[in-house]
């Protein structure tokens, strides 16, 4: 149901479907209409206008009903279509199912048959299967459907390609599953709901090459109506009798238009990134609609994050992803935020530039002062010119944020540029320089190179070195070594500490990492369920968590050179921000919570030095 | 003690080909003749960085891929792989992202169906049992069910997926990253887990990971991997407190620890040699400070340097 109230939330694919419905339910209603018969002829009443008497639409050079047979042609029509998409969507699927899940040779042989298929033009092609099989209603489905088989398979094998690789299908052999079964149970389920959308969306496309043959004289025989036949046999009176030929003419229209336009809403309202909520294309930045009052610059830090609330409104649901975070860095210092997935800390630092996807991500609270102003607040033309030239971004994966098909040269030419007015030989010599920065050998012949060409690391290295291209103050990283291996990791992290030392940077470091918070960074917030719940410096920290979440998790963190032995483990799940328990959202998992602990707010106790949210604190802090 | 699983010169070639009419070339050696044993109720973990081979490795132990050369023995007899169910009832996998491991359009229940109906015909009321008992074994609830693979956080989603593995009453589990995808917090429950599955069934780990801390909490002794060869095997608490290949030096060095201060342990490029022309003689000579001439010259073997460690290295440390 909530499929028919997307698809309705389309207005035209409402009208196609309702076109279409009336044209189907005419058509089924026939038996029962006081129609005449089709194909007796009077001519006697030829070419009668339309609204004569008996003939609501007048009649045909042999003086046929129109109406008559415009609704049996109709009928025809729909079914030809109907069943040349049902017959070339099965046989289409079927080899493009087992090209994409077999691969290899057979993959290869497969799709060169198709694509020879392809490379006849199709009207070609059908007169060849019609002249082979001679003229015929059927012979022209046949040609039809054949026609359209290369279509399905493309389609069909481009995405059970992306499925066999995927490891639920390896489960399945695992499970003894043999070849034939994965193939139905397995990919078929998988693959269904796009068979649906292309056989909706080229049914009307075929209907159209049905009556093209039948124009032709290929398709259905006289005396046999169907909408192609009958503007064939009106083209010689067209000039005299136009009726003759536009009663059809809208026919066809209005049918392959209201199918068009309903495949297309199906389309849309399948497609899950719609589903999910995601209408609109995702606004130049986040929006913000504060409800509290903004809070007062206190003139901290040269990133001031101050009571921030950012929040996701998904249809009804609202999950609270931050929750009144307050951070601030100082130039040449390094922040790390520290939490597991959902805990916001993500979230946070992408709300500081505006860069949360909106719809469906909202600022609802607090202020992001740079240099103490308000970011928030701030024209987008001036935020947009402090994105990356104040505040820059290394992201988690370096592959999925650099561009595929653009050498990383000229990627990091282009982030210059967009701030400075320089000449490309002055961009391009910025980047050598860049790169040289981060260390990456040679540097001259590498900016030629493609993202796929390089390694991780290295791709990572021209990550940071886009980051620095404008000179920020402040960079955030996400995760930046997440994907990374440790040998590689311990570089980067030393680059980054080193870049640090050298240009002052205020470095905001998110990660769920406690050894690389241990060795890059000053100060450390820790974040669960959208709020901090302990803040400090990084020793006291580590030395002396004093909320039991923070002591819990760091226990959890095996640490290399223990041997073999038992982990510690918090029991339970980090909670859903949708659904936050009242009180503290560590309560439910937690060892040491009393039922004060799961009513009323708990205040984050302290102050900048050290704070904790927590009643039975692992530790008293001063 | 005998072996629950023995590989000997197993190998894996990928080749490439030069489009349709292209003549074959050499193709990447991803995995390099390679022999092991483990014992039974062993976990043996196997550690190295992106594109040291660990994956191809575990997918030809599971029989998901075909090895070049060299052969597979469990419990003594050689595996063919031409039976998939015969491969089933011994070697099961746990797969590194759980979510995508479950089928998205398939209940639980039809998951963990399929490799008792398949590998052991079993019929309705003894599927439903035995089910009862593995879900009973993983602390998963029944009424989970009837549910769809979305419905799971990426903890619950694993142990589903260590579970349609227990399923098929395998003698080895292969571990490929298993806990790499999930939180901190969760990972220790899936760990401890499996080390409770593995004493109540009598099972063999082979337990993969990127993850020094984590393999060596969890394992018996520990084969390291780099460019596809076995650089150095020993017991887990030796490898990384005295490794004596260079390599595993880096590695353990290389691990951020709480307390050591941040130096990057090399500053030369770490780029892997190109798989495509490899250099003769030692893989890792180019980023070793101990290498010399014969190096770069020929292939070192693993030898023995200690006790029960071995590594393949002409100036082990």
């Amino acid at each position: 149901m909530r499929f028919l109230s997307l698809l309705f939330r389309n207005r035209l694919a409402a009208m196609g479907a309702v076109v279409l419905s009336l044209i189907v339910l005419l058509v089924l209603l026939i038996p029962v209409l006081p129609l005449q018969d089709p194909d007796v002829t009077n001519t006697a009443d030829r070419f009668l206008p339309p609204l004569s008497e008996g003939h609501l639409l007048g009649t045909d050079h042999l003086g046929r009903d129109l109406l008559a047979r415009l609704l049996y042609g109709t009928r025809l029509s729909l079914a030809v279509g109907l069943f040349a998409a049902l017959i070339a969507g099965t046989i289409g699927s079927a080899v493009g199912i087992v090209a994409g899940y077999f691969g290899g040779r057979i993959d290869n042989v497969i799709m060169r048959g198709i694509d020879m298929l392809m490379a006849f033009p199709y009207i070609l092609l059908a007169l060849a299967i019609v002249a082979a099989l001679g003229p015929g209603l059927l012979n022209a489905l046949i040609a039809v459907a054949a026609v359209n088989i290369p279509f399905f398979a493309r389609n069909i094998r481009g995405i059970t390609v992306g499925l066999a690789g995927r490891e639920f299908i390896d489960a399945a052999r695992l499970s003894g599953m043999g070849h034939g079964r994965i193939i139905l149970t397995e990919l078929l389920p998988n693959v269904l709901s796009t068979i649906v959308i292309a056989m909706s969306t080229t049914v009307g496309w075929m209907i159209l090459e049905t009556a093209g043959l039948s124009f032709l004289g290929l398709g259905s025989q006289p005396p046999q109506a169907d909408l192609g036949s009958m503007l064939g046999e009106a083209r010689s009176s067209m000039i005299t009798n136009p009726h003759t030929s536009i009663v059809p003419g809208i026919m066809i229209f209005l049918i392959v238009m209201s199918i068009n336009l309903l495949g297309d809403g199906v389309r849309d309202a399948l497609d899950p990134r719609l589903r999910s909520g995601a209408l609109a294309r995702p606004q130049a930045r986040t929006m913000v609609r504060r409800k509290a009052p903004l809070p007062a610059d206190d003139g901290k830090g040269l990133l001031n994050i101050q009571r921030l609330e950012t929040q996701f409104h998904v249809g009804k649901r609202v999950y609270r992803a931050v929750n009144d975070v307050s951070l601030h860095v100082n130039a040449g210092e390094c922040l790390g935020v520290i939490g597991e997935s959902g805990s916001g800390k993500s979230v946070t630092a992408l709300s500081v530039m505006g860069l949360v996807a909106s719809p469906p991500g909202v600022i609802t609270g607090g202020a992001v002062r740079y240099e103490g102003e308000d970011l928030l607040a701030a024209p987008y033309e001036s935020l947009r010119k402090k994105r990356g030239e104040k505040v820059a971004y290394i992201f988690q994966d370096p592959l999925s944020t650099l561009h595929p098909l653009y050498r990383v040269g000229d990627q990091l030419a282009e982030a210059i540029q967009v701030h400075h007015r320089v000449s490309d030989a002055e961009a391009r010599a910025k980047a050598i320089e860049l790169f040289r920065s981060v260390r990456i050998p040679n540097p001259e012949s590498r900016i030629r190179n493609y993202p796929h060409e390089m390694s991780g690391g290295m791709r990572q290295r021209v990550g940071i070195a886009m980051a620095l291209a404008n000179d920020p103050d402040v960079i955030i990283a996400d995760e930046p070594t997440t994907a990374l291996d440790v040998t590689v990791q311990a570089q980067i992290l030393s680059l980054l500490d080193d870049l640090r030392r050298e240009r002052g940077l205020a470095i905001v470091f998110i990660t769920h990492d406690f050894g690389v918070v241990a060795q890059l960074c000053d100060r450390v917030a820790v974040m669960y369920g959208g709020r901090i719940v302990e803040q400090g410096t990084t020793t006291d920290i580590l030395d002396r968590p004093a909320h039991p979440y923070t002591k819990r998790l760091m226990a959890c963190v095996p640490e290399l050179g223990g041997g073999k032995r038992e982990l510690a483990a918090i029991p339970g799940l980090p909670p859903i921000v949708s659904d936050l328990p009242p009180g503290c959202a560590f309560a439910p998992r937690c060892h040491k919570a009393t039922p004060a602990c799961r009513e009323g707010e708990i205040a984050l106790d302290g102050g900048d030095a050290r704070a904790v949210r927590c009643i039975h604190p692992e530790e008293e802090i001063a | 003690m005998s072996a629950a699983l023995k590989v000997t010169d197993l190998a894996k070639t990928f080749p490439i080909s030069g489009g349709l009419l292209g003549r074959q070339k050499a193709g990447v050696r991803a995995v390099r003749p390679m022999s092991f044993e483990v014992a039974q109720g062993e976990t043996l973990g196997i550690v190295g960085e992106s594109g040291c081979g660990k994956s191809t490795l575990a997918r030809m132990l599971v029989g998901l891929l075909d090895p070049t050369e060299g052969r597979i023995e469990i419990e003594g007899k050689a595996l063919d792989n031409a039976d998939a169910a015969a491969f089933g009832r011994l070697i099961q996998y746990i797969f590194q992202d759980p979510v995508s491991s479950l089928n998205p359009r398939k209940t639980i229940r039809q998951i963990m169906e399929a490799p008792l109906k398949r590998l052991y015909g079993m019929k309705r009321a003894e599927r439903d049992t035995r089910i009862a008992e593995i879900f009973d074994s993983v602390n998963l609830r029944e009424e989970f069910l009837d549910r769809y693979p979305h419905e799971f956080s990426g903890g619950q989603a694993q142990r589903i997926g260590i579970a349609r593995a227990l399923a098929a009453s395998p003698r080895i589990i292969i571990l490929d990253e298993p806990v790499s995808a999930l939180d901190v917090s969760v990972q220790a429950q899936v760990l401890n887990l499996m080390r409770d599955l593995k004493a109540a069934f009598g099972l063999t780990y082979l337990f993969i990971s990127h993850d020094l801390a984590v393999v060596e909490a969890v394992s018996d002794r520990i084969v390291v991997l780099y460019f596809g060869a076995v650089v150095e095997i020993g017991r887990a608490q030796e490898v990384f407190a005295n490794p004596r290949h260079p390599y595993t030096k880096l590695l353990a060095d290389s691990a951020p620890v709480v307390g050591r201060p941040l130096t990057a342990p090399e500053q030369t490029s770490s780029e892997l040699p190109d798989p495509l022309n490899p250099p003769p003689g030692c893989a890792f000579a180019t980023r070793c400070p101990r290498a010399t001439d014969i190096c770069r010259q020929s292939d070192p073997q693993l030898e023995q340097v200690g006790d029960d460690q071995y590594a393949a290295c002409f100036h082990p440390l």
